[in-house]
């Protein structure tokens, strides 16, 4: 049975706020720094149930029901417009459900929360179409995205210490991009930049990390890479993987949710899901 | 290139070089108001209105490089920069006033028969509290401004229309005889500060110093901003707002921050102003005042602090030529100017520069 946080409840932080993060933030309301407490006494890193998002009238999402285990690897496939980039951003803040809950963990409230807060509770987003900060460098874009105090003062003084040094140089070791590390992030290749945002995903150290369509303009090669890369996160963190390319989402996931027109239309293993006749039909308009 | 860094110009070009002439300019604005002082008949004598001129670029310059922290970094373009600006100078033009009143009433009060000082003008004949109101008048309109506009995530060209319609409404406001600011006349005939004569050299060379001591602190503190996370974040705002709340971190601290600095910036810079120019009138908050200073930073060089400074020194010493030579031709001019700078020079003066440097 999922206990409902009593209002009382709520009203305490919702996580540890870093011991070393000061009173500052609050005082200008920049919220609160990323916690280890989440709490995942389930099992369930991410609850969603009976969402619903209307735009207009239309009903971009419909009663929508997903659990994500912690340390699963989803993919959620579906044809255009079935709902996933909404999905997404319903889960990071960025568009509010009509209806329904969405829990991060056991007590995060994510309707409640703004984009900033589900970021700094461990949500990570890499967008569809790869997101960095072209003027900077990687290794700069990198030290943005690090899990540390973000708010204004502590920008204001940040210094990079030996170990957030030696973490972002894993990182790079990881993506693949320590050579390029005093380039400007505006001039990496299309699939550079990919590797290069969902590094500044992993320096961030979310619990869950949200990938929409990781591999679109990869080589063949990268998108290998990328699959071998996303099967060793997996058990650290748990990932939901939004993507077209079949091959790829044969080549990681164990689970499979197939969306369509809004819910879910199927669950189950790859083979399971493509097995179904339903899923057959919405793929090939039979 | 948009290099985060302010040292895009002064890397290529060794830093050494652009040290050496750094240097050397401020030397030159450090000897200008000790060579003023000289008698008349020197040869090496500055005259009042060289001084003036200069110490009046040199605000400009202080504008424009706050204008360029808020939109070449964090990339708001505001067009109502000359309102923080005139607000500074009102600020100071207040105290001026009361200073030249002694104790009866500023003359325009007298001259609308008013009796007593209407309530925001009180303690404005200390001058340390005039100082205080140079600070909080543009800091706590840039506050309350951005609080609001950086809540409802105005952005971009929505933006730039509401700065510029704040100064208009500013000037509005300010131009009404009933504000209490002078009307259209503003404040001027200014006697004396903290008791020194206004005019005399001594007053006017200390003036122009305390300018030049500005610019340098702005300077650096520009400089500090940009070197550290916090100018690295601004820069990441700017060209991808998105990606970086994702990353966690609250853009909206981070631009009323930059903003209300730049802000206080302009004030300051308008409150050394006043007393050099020996005037502050409500045109001071005209939609084309802000356009201008808008045109100094892109014509020196968004995103480097050198730039901007550059782009003040560079325009204000044409107006200043052409308006002399061919007053009815200047606006033109500058229309020009800004057409041919966006076109082929978008990255500014000091992107040429940079350009020469490296081949």
């Amino acid at each position: 049975m999922r206990v409902i946080p009593t209002s009382q409840f709520m009203l305490e932080p919702a996580f540890d706020p870093n011991t070393d993060a000061g009173t500052s933030r609050e005082a200008i309301g920049l919220g609160q720094a990323a916690g280890k407490g989440l709490n995942t006494r389930h099992g369930t890193i991410l609850t969603l149930e009976d969402i619903s998002v209307s735009f207009d009238g239309f009903k971009a999402l419909n009663d929508l029901n997903l659990y994500i285990g912690v340390g699963e690897l989803r993919c959620i496939i579906g044809p255009n417009g079935a709902g996933k980039t909404t999905l997404m951003d319903v889960i990071t803040g960025k568009t509010r459900p009509t209806q329904g809950k969405a829990w991060f963990g056991e007590t995060l409230d994510l309707t409640s929360m703004s984009e900033v807060q589900i970021a700094q509770a461990g949500i990570g987003r890499k967008f569809q179409k790869p997101t960095v900060f072209e003027a900077l460098t990687v290794f700069e874009n990198l030290e943005l995205a690090q899990k540390t105090d973000k708010s204004v003062w502590a920008s204001l003084r940040a210094t990079l210490s030996g170990e957030q040094h030696d973490r972002i140089e894993d990182i790079l070791e990881t993506i693949r991009l320590t050579g390029s590390k005093t380039r400007q992030a505006g001039l990496l290749s299309h699939g550079q930049k990919q590797f290069l945002e969902i590094g500044m995903l992993l320096v961030q150290d979310p619990q869950l990390l949200l990938l929409d369509e990781p591999v679109a303009g990869m080589t063949d090669a990268e998108t290998e890479f990328t699959a071998e890369l996303f099967k060793t996160l997996a058990g650290k963190h748990s990932l939901m993987v939004v993507e077209h390319d079949m091959g790829f989402v044969g080549s990681i996931a164990d689970h499979v949710t197939v969306l369509h027109q809004g819910s879910v239309l199927a669950e189950g293993s790859l083979e399971h899901v493509q097995a179904d006749e339903r899923v057959i039909e919405v793929y090939l308009g039979r | 290139m948009n290099q985060p860094l302010m040292m895009t110009a002064a890397q290529k070009a060794g830093p050494r070089a652009t040290l050496a002439v750094g240097g050397l300019v401020l030397l030159v604005l450090l000897a200008l108001p000790l060579l003023s002082l000289l008698p008349a008949e020197h040869s090496l004598h500055v005259s009042a209105y060289t001084l003036t001129l200069v110490g009046k670029i040199l605000c400009y310059a202080i504008v424009a490089l706050a204008l360029d922290l808020v939109w070449g970094y964090a990339g708001l373009l505001s067009l109502g920069h000359g309102l923080f600006f005139a607000l500074g100078g009102y600020a100071m033009g207040m105290y001026l006033m009361r200073e030249a009143a002694g104790d009866g009433l500023p003359a325009f009060m007298t001259f609308l028969s008013w009796t007593e000082l209407p309530w925001y003008w009180a303690g404005t004949q200390h001058f340390a509290w005039a100082l205080c109101l140079v600070v909080l008048a543009p800091g706590l309109l840039a506050l309350v401004f951005g609080f609001f506009a950086f809540r409802s995530r105005i952005k971009g060209v929505y933006f730039s229309i509401m700065t510029q319609a704040l100064t208009f409404a500013g000037m509005l406001l300010f131009f009404r005889n009933e504000t209490g600011f002078g009307g259209n006349n503003g404040f001027t005939n200014f006697r004396s500060i903290l008791g020194f004569g206004i005019t005399t050299p001594g007053t006017r060379a200390v003036l122009f110093l305390l300018t030049v001591l500005l610019l340098v602190a702005s300077l650096y503190l520009g400089w500090r901003l940009a070197k550290s996370k916090f100018g690295r974040v601004l820069t990441a705002l700017r060209d991808a707002e998105n990606r970086l709340m994702f990353c966690g971190y609250d853009p909206r601290g981070f631009k009323l921050f930059v903003w209300v600095l730049s802000a206080v910036l302009c004030g300051l810079a308008g409150a050394l102003y006043v007393p050099q120019v020996g005037i502050i009138n409500p045109s001071e908050m005209s939609p084309t005042n802000s356009i201008e200073a808008a045109v100094w930073v892109a014509l020196g060089g968004r995103g480097t602090l050198i730039g901007p400074l550059l782009g003040a020194g560079i325009v204000n010493g044409m107006k200043s030529w052409f308006t002399v030579a061919f007053p009815e031709y200047w606006l033109f001019f500058l229309g020009a100017l800004f057409i041919i700078v966006t076109l082929y020079l978008p990255k500014g003066v000091i992107g040429l520069l940079k350009k020469r440097g490296e081949q």
